[in-house]
């Protein structure tokens, strides 16, 4: 089953690759690189030692701004599941902020606060918070009350109804709102990065997109594609797997 | 001995319980019937301090540690047997011994869900009986269970909870014949808002006057 899903994967990348290189060898242009021009240019960014350092500078934005989006999205969102009173106040300022464009959040906070790494981070995390904190409320409204009185019953630590309780019923909804973190999180700290900071990821597109120079601004893409899919096979599916673990077991022993 | 006196109970408005006071002797049986709907699982959850948590209930003396089989076992679904009566008592050799005396000795590391109902609920007891409780609420705990099984369950709750001396036990049942077999004392729960219009120690019952409370 599982070699099945891969050789599917591996089916669907040649396809792609192929109508690719099938496009770009029809318009015989530059500005629609081959996957050869684009891996070249992979080489060359990696050997110039521009590659590794952007992506870098990159992630680590996009890891702290995914934790404390997170972790704030994440508390306001259970808290309002859990609370009506509160979703009532909050729902109106999260229906703001869901709409308002991550071009007009980055704009301001570098008006503001200048082009600094906490207003380039900032813009990151507001763009986000909202999200996760829609997604989590879900998490928080789905709490079974029947097991929150077993464990009122017997005497559960609040220790350990966040750990045994609590965590093990929001799992799904962290997961849900982390796949779609990562995934929105790295494209809007290209768009910060881009508009206000000197390095990383965007920064490199900014000034390949200057001397349209389409193949590094697909090397720099796909690499950082890369690395959010290594991180889905080797942390988010590993620790989903895990959590999923009871739910394998079916009929009676 | 506890004594627990309740000034009513009133949910959403509606008037569900009239005033009662119980009385929980250590080694006693207290059987509590009645009709659908009556409030018995209401009076389960206000002695347990699950509802009404105001002046409307309160124990005369110190509170009693208190354990309650819920219907529906109520394990942790994503914890293993193990790891559920483990958040009750850390002591290891504490929860395998009580696994043992609920006859289900091997399947510690088995999740909820690899379960039966009739073993789910022997373990949800053994995670009630590791509380050290000093009163056992029990609602109905061999509904939907087959006669055999019902039977073995029976045998388990007289024997860990009926026959020991210091532990008290409300138990709230529809069948008469189950009431009989494991109480000290029986109870109707009836009327509205509900009371109790009956209650005697079991070997005083007459059975013609329970059936008729109960319409059989």
């Amino acid at each position: 089953m599982r070699a099945q899903h891969f050789t599917d994967q591996v089916v669907a990348i040649v396809l792609l690759l192929t109508a690719w290189w099938g496009i770009s060898f029809l318009a015989d242009n530059a500005l629609i690189p081959s996957p050869a021009v684009v891996f070249n240019a992979v080489v060359i960014e990696w050997q110039q030692e521009r590659l590794l350092p952007s992506l870098s500078i990159t992630l680590q934005r996009v890891i702290i701004s995914f934790l404390f989006a997170m972790l704030i999205g994440g508390i306001i969102g259970v808290l309002m599941g859990q609370f009506k009173l509160l979703n009532r106040l909050l729902d109106p300022i999260l229906i703001i902020l869901l709409n308002i464009p991550a071009l007009v959040v980055i704009i301001l906070l570098y008006i503001w606060f200048g082009l600094v790494e906490v207003a380039a981070v900032a813009a990151v995390i507001i763009n986000k918070l909202p999200n996760v904190a829609v997604t989590l409320r879900e998490g928080g409204r789905m709490f079974d009350h029947e097991l929150n009185e077993m464990a009122n019953i017997y005497r559960f630590s609040f220790y350990k109804k966040v750990v045994h309780l609590w965590w093990p019923q929001l799992f799904p909804y962290v997961m849900i709102a982390t796949r779609g973190g990562l995934a929105l999180i790295w494209k809007i700290v290209l768009v910060v990065e881009l508009l206000g900071r000197s390095d990383g990821v965007g920064f490199q597109l900014h000034l390949a997109f200057q001397v349209f120079d389409v193949a590094t601004i697909l090397a720099y893409s796909f690499a950082f594609i890369a690395i959010v899919q290594l991180i889905e096979w080797f942390i988010l599916q590993p620790l989903d797997s895990k959590a999923s673990r009871w739910q394998k077991g079916n009929g009676n022993v | 001995m506890f004594n627990f006196n309740s000034q009513g109970l009133t949910l959403a408005g509606q008037d569900i319980l009239s005033p009662i006071q119980l009385s929980f002797n250590p080694g006693e049986t207290h059987c509590l019937l009645g009709p659908s709907g009556c409030g018995k699982s209401s009076l389960l959850n206000q002695v347990s301090g699950l509802i009404g948590r105001d002046d409307s209930a309160r124990w005369e003396s110190a509170k009693p540690q208190i354990g309650y089989l819920f219907q529906q076992p109520r394990l942790l679904p994503w914890r293993t047997v193990r790891q559920n009566l483990s958040l009750v008592e850390p002591d290891q050799a504490s929860v395998i011994s009580m696994l043992e005396q609920v006859k289900l000795p091997s399947i510690a590391d088995h999740y909820p869900n690899e379960l039966s109902l009739g073993m789910a609920r022997r373990v949800a007891l053994a995670r009630c009986l590791l509380l050290k409780p000093d009163i056992i609420l029990m609602d109905e705990p061999l509904t939907s269970l087959d006669l055999p099984t019902a039977k073995e369950m029976r045998v388990l709750i007289k024997r860990l909870v009926c026959d020991h001396p210091q532990r008290s036990m409300l138990y709230v049942t529809h069948d008469l014949d189950e009431a009989l077999e494991l109480g000290d004392v029986v109870s109707v729960l009836g009327g509205t808002p509900s009371h109790i219009i009956y209650s005697a120690p079991t070997d005083e019952v007459s059975r013609i006057e329970l059936e008729a409370l109960l319409r059989y």
